[in-house]
């Protein structure tokens, strides 16, 4: 989704946006992730306020989507806030009660950077999730912290055999190290779809 | 550490490319001038920062579009792309 920001000067600046909810019809939910020296995601996350007209444009591309037609099996890696797009297809999952198995990986910082917490938790039948955290581990977490690698990567996701769509979705570097795991474990590089949020 | 390359996937210029084609073009495939790879548009690297959007290859880092909006003009130069295959409209 692009959101387009206008200043009473005429000066405009737009950026993307991932979805995260499934559709409806009526509402859009919009994750914004605050970068402090960042020219809009400030003014989203601060000064915006309820009655505020913003222009969007889309949901636009139909590449980093699931389909409840696909009957394949989903792996879904997350690295921080790239869980959004990833939730998306798990709440569409959910709306239409798929039995499509998916497994998710989210990487993060910490257990208190999560996102969507309390709604991972609660679950859905045939989502698996593991958390690879980076920084810092709840207590007694079995996996130190650490960056995601090939072992986290085999024992939360599916065999390559299983030929499941791969939805990778975080920074350049996350992307990269993820996806490149991913085709040294075997997975085929196009099923691997890849979202970069910079 | 290595510096991060500061592009997205094609799928974040797809707002851009719709307004352009007047469809979703993040389905598109094409195939490089300069190496001959066969791409989808969404996976090409996107360069978003500058006046304009440059989609570059995966495989080559060649030009293969560029996107300049002007107050009165849309620009396209796609000279960096052999073809463009889209899924015909139903």
């Amino acid at each position: 989704m692009d959101v387009r920001l206008t200043a009473e000067d005429g000066y405009s600046t737009q950026r993307s946006y991932s979805v995260a909810s499934a559709p409806d019809g009526e509402t859009v939910e919009l994750t914004v992730q605050r970068t402090d020296d960042g020219e809009v995601s400030p003014y989203l996350t601060d000064e915006l306020t309820v009655g505020d007209l913003v222009e969007l444009r889309g949901p636009v591309g139909g590449w980093f989507v699931w389909r409840p037609e696909q009957k394949e099996p989903v792996f879904l890696l997350a690295g921080g806030s790239g869980l959004v797009p990833l939730m998306a297809m798990i709440r569409m999952r959910r709306a239409v009660g798929s039995r499509t198995p998916f497994r998710l990986i989210y990487s993060a910082r910490s257990p208190e950077t999560q996102l969507f917490t309390s709604e991972l938790r609660r679950g859905d039948p045939g989502l698996d999730t593991t958390y690879v955290y980076t920084r810092s581990t709840p207590p007694q977490w079995s996996r130190p912290a650490g960056r995601i690698d090939a072992s986290a990567i085999s024992s939360g996701g599916w065999p390559p055999d299983f030929e499941p769509t791969c939805y990778v979705c975080g920074s350049t570097g996350f992307v990269e190290t993820a996806a490149g795991l991913l085709v040294a474990l075997g997975h085929h590089p196009g099923r691997i779809r890849t979202e970069r949020f910079g | 550490m290595t510096p991060t390359p500061d592009f997205l996937d094609g799928n974040a210029a797809a707002g851009d490319l719709e307004s352009l084609f007047g469809t979703d073009m993040t389905m598109a495939s094409g195939q490089c001038h300069g190496c001959g790879k066969q791409m989808m548009l969404a996976e090409t690297h996107a360069y978003l920062g500058g006046p304009g959007t440059v989609l570059r290859c995966p495989g080559c880092d060649g030009v293969l579009l560029r996107m300049v909006r002007s107050p009165h003009d849309m620009w396209l130069d796609a000279s960096g792309l052999d073809h463009l295959r889209l899924p015909a409209p139903a």
